[in-house]
């Protein structure tokens, strides 16, 4: 099991200016003793991936209200993968209708949490995904 | 990347490997030490600035203008980012990015957010490892920009060449940060926010404090006022740490810093596998301790050290050893 903390980049990429909900799940994951870097609204996918790479981060965790998560989301994995950072989970969350979800997770992505997730449920599922995997 | 493939995509200035490097460098992974050797002789071309003071001065906003100015001027710029890990969870809100924003597309500029993981010196444990391989990769001015610090954290002075102390005005009596240790390590002062009211009188108060030292160092401290924001006084702010860094060149004082620098980590290194070695973990020493060693704690001690001194393992640090291994 690892004991150094997990590394979350949490990053809010579009034009939406809701980041009530990304900073509630930051404090969250920082509360279970994950160390949560917040980049802060208007991301484009190069800033996210970029960030990521120089960060070395376990998770990115997206955060959107825009509607542009099909347009943004795929192209932030997109260019993850071409940095060589296609081991990272990518989690998201914010107002995904459940068939764009499903889309995003055959895609690779891991899962997104709507509306009325608990941020608890949030932080399980990332400890419970990176025990999972091997250390990098 | 596996860790045999570092050094040589590293050298070959693949960001990546940097970035892999430095997670083991923080988290003390086993094969870092081979590593960090491997590179270390190579360390010595940056000008290595610690930006230190107290919380909400404008710190992350000071170092994004710097980071402007030197871009403007073609030179690349790394910077090292801490911010405190709280002692309660382990966790931690690393922000520094959200004021370097418009740098991070900028193949000339690598910011990294480190957390302090328990140090109390307004560094992370291994921000000077960290440094280290950003001046090896490189980058011709590594910058390190400490936690919000109150008046005795200056661990900065040893990761850093020379230390700029950010202050702003109404934060109270902004002296009160500068009693004693920042007062001393503070190579160049900014004071930043200087559009708002009382400015001038904090930069009254410091040169006061100022003039005392400077009649015991023989050495005059440049105190500048910049409103980082608009990136007003950041050109004057650079020119000033530019020529203090010339003078520490000349005077060698630079070369002096940095040999004590480099003696500390190996004392630091010491230390740390030496403590390693003696307890293992926290659970390890409270299962060697009974009631009645408790009870005598010098006895304890000189118990500890005895078993320690009968074991002299023949382990070396690199690789480090295991926790809880049989003693």
């Amino acid at each position: 099991m690892r004991t150094d903390p997990i590394r979350v980049l949490v990053a809010k990429p579009g034009l939406d200016g809701h980041d009530r909900g990304a900073k509630v799940v930051a404090a969250a994951l920082r509360d279970r003793g994950m160390e949560v870097v917040y980049t802060g609204l208007h991301q484009t996918p190069a800033q996210i991936a970029e960030a990521a790479l120089q960060e070395d981060v376990d998770v990115v965790g997206l955060s959107i209200h825009s509607g542009a998560h099909m347009t943004l989301f795929p192209e932030i994995k997109r260019l993850l993968d071409a940095n060589g950072m296609g081991d990272v989970l990518l989690v998201g969350g914010g107002i995904i209708p459940e068939e764009d979800a499903a889309q995003l997770e055959a895609q690779g992505f891991g899962k997104l949490f709507g509306p009325g997730s608990r941020t608890d449920e949030i932080a399980d599922y990332i400890e419970a995904e990176l025990d999972r995997r091997p250390a990098k | 990347m596996d860790s045999a493939a570092l050094i040589p995509a590293f050298r070959a200035g693949d960001r990546r490997a940097l970035s892999r490097l430095l997670t083991y460098a923080e988290r003390g992974d086993d094969a870092f030490p081979a590593l960090y050797d491997e590179l270390a002789p190579g360390r010595g071309h940056a000008m290595r600035l610690g930006i230190t003071g107290p919380p909400g001065a404008g710190k992350s906003t000071f170092v994004s203008a710097l980071v402007t100015a030197r871009r403007a001027a073609g030179e690349r710029v790394a910077v090292l980012a801490i911010d405190p890990t709280s002692p309660f969870t382990g966790g931690a809100l690393l922000g520094d990015r959200i004021r370097m924003q418009e740098h991070v597309l900028d193949a000339g500029v690598f910011v990294r957010s480190m957390a302090t993981r328990g140090s109390l010196g307004g560094l992370s444990r291994a921000s000077l490892e960290a440094s280290d391989l950003l001046d090896v990769f490189g980058f011709p001015h590594v910058v390190i920009e400490t936690v919000g610090v109150g008046q005795v954290e200056h661990d900065i002075i040893e990761a850093a060449d020379l230390v700029t102390v950010v202050l702003s005005p109404g934060a109270g009596d902004g002296v009160q940060a500068l009693k004693a240790g920042l007062m001393e390590i503070a190579d160049v002062f900014v004071i930043n926010k200087a559009d708002l009211p009382g400015a001038d009188q904090v930069a009254i108060d410091l040169r006061e404090m100022l003039a005392l030292r400077s009649q015991r160092h023989g050495d005059e401290i440049p105190v500048v006022r910049c409103s980082s924001i608009d990136g007003q006084g950041t050109n004057e702010a650079i020119d000033a740490i530019d020529r203090r860094w010339r003078t520490l060149q000349h005077d060698g004082r630079l070369a002096a810093r940095r040999h004590e620098r480099s003696v500390a980590q190996v004392r630091r290194l010491v230390e740390q596998a030496l403590r390693e070695r003696l307890f293992g973990s926290d659970e390890d020493l409270e299962q060697s301790l009974s009631s009645s060693d408790l009870a005598r704690p010098y006895a304890a001690c000189d118990m500890l050290l005895d078993r320690f001194d009968a074991q002299t393992s023949h382990s070396r640090v690199s690789p480090t050893p295991k926790r809880n291994e049989p003693r």
